[in-house]
């Protein structure tokens, strides 16, 4: 037993609790874990799918137009959480300065955006038939199409500035300034009582949905999340790539010498 | 398992009249998601190209 540590298991002595933190073995990391979230979502999607469209029964004012809970709610939920994600990435890539962490906020920005733009299509194309119209300057519609120009803001500033590592300082600051837009869409529907309904499912009170709709949405949001990791990896592996291509590592990579195309 | 809602398919893409609104949501949450997942692809094979390029000019 090494003086001077304390007595802990064999396990905690000797984990190095960085080892992943070096893009190099996060590469590998992803690289084996982004098929599986992949085939996550997959399942779920179909069993989501299935349970909302042939179990969930059909709601007694909206008939069938409700359907589109399935894809419209997970997707806002998602638009929020990975602009946090995204976020906390940013501040600690800023903070502690570590190349990985804004890589993954980089990483994160454009499955973020897209469900953002899929809430606002979706919403829309629900709230045609029910409220009768494509649009209207509701407080959360409005507060979610902000936190779609916050998305393509941070990707477009980080675009925009050629060092890597400026760029992550840049884009770190606009999205922890954006971070106040997501409590602000989230209880847009309570302070301001405007014309989107309020949150049937909330951390606090019960569901007030039926339980087949509920389960329906529910298995599409865990669909959704593993979407998101599986994207999130994928272009975190591109990103590593892209910008520890003259390092030794990647030169020696296996997989590139196995063909050209 | 019987399901409960449709009798027959065009039933179903009725969706009780509101077929447009809710198979246009799928159909452009399946097309945004397509276009991710090509951009992706895209992405990952122009970094390897430039890779393998680099490693044959070495």
């Amino acid at each position: 037993m090494r003086p001077g540590i304390p007595r802990t298991s064999f396990y905690l002595q000797n984990v190095n609790w960085f080892k992943y933190a070096s893009p190099q073995n996060f590469y590998g990391l992803a690289g084996k874990l982004a098929p599986w979230f992949a085939i996550a979502a997959a399942l779920l999607t179909i069993t989501g799918l299935y349970i909302g469209f042939f179990l969930a029964p059909t709601d007694a004012q909206q008939g069938e137009a409700y359907r589109i809970i399935f894809i419209h709610v997970p997707a806002a939920w998602m638009s929020m959480l990975i602009y946090l994600v995204m976020a906390v990435w940013a501040g600690i890539g800023f903070v502690l300065n570590t190349r990985l962490s804004s890589m993954m906020a980089s990483a994160l920005a454009p499955t973020g955006a897209m469900f953002t733009f899929i809430a606002l299509i979706t919403g829309s194309a629900w709230g045609k038939p029910t409220w009768g119209t494509w649009w209207v300057w509701d407080a959360r519609l409005t507060s979610e199409l902000i936190l779609l120009f916050l998305y393509l803001g941070f990707i477009s500033l980080q675009a925009a500035i050629d060092d890597p590592r400026r760029a992550d300082k840049a884009g770190a600051l606009l999205a922890l300034l954006g971070v106040v837009n997501i409590p602000i869409i989230y209880f847009s529907v309570k302070w301001w009582n405007t014309l989107h309904q309020g949150a049937s499912v909330s951390l606090t009170s019960g569901p007030t949905m039926a339980t087949t709709m509920l389960t329906g949405m529910l298995v599409m949001t865990f669909a959704l999340w593993s979407y998101s990791i599986a994207a999130a990896l994928a272009r975190v592996r591109c990103i590593i790539l892209e910008r520890e291509s003259r390092t030794v590592w990647v030169g020696e990579l296996r997989e590139l010498s196995a063909r050209a195309a | 398992m019987d399901n409960m809602n449709w009798t027959n398919c065009s039933d179903f893409f009725a969706m009780g009249g509101y077929g447009l609104y809710v198979w246009g949501s799928y159909l452009v949450t399946a097309a945004a998601i397509a276009v991710e997942l090509m951009s992706l692809r895209g992405r990952r094979r122009t970094i390897r190209l430039r890779l393998t390029r680099m490693r044959d000019r070495k």
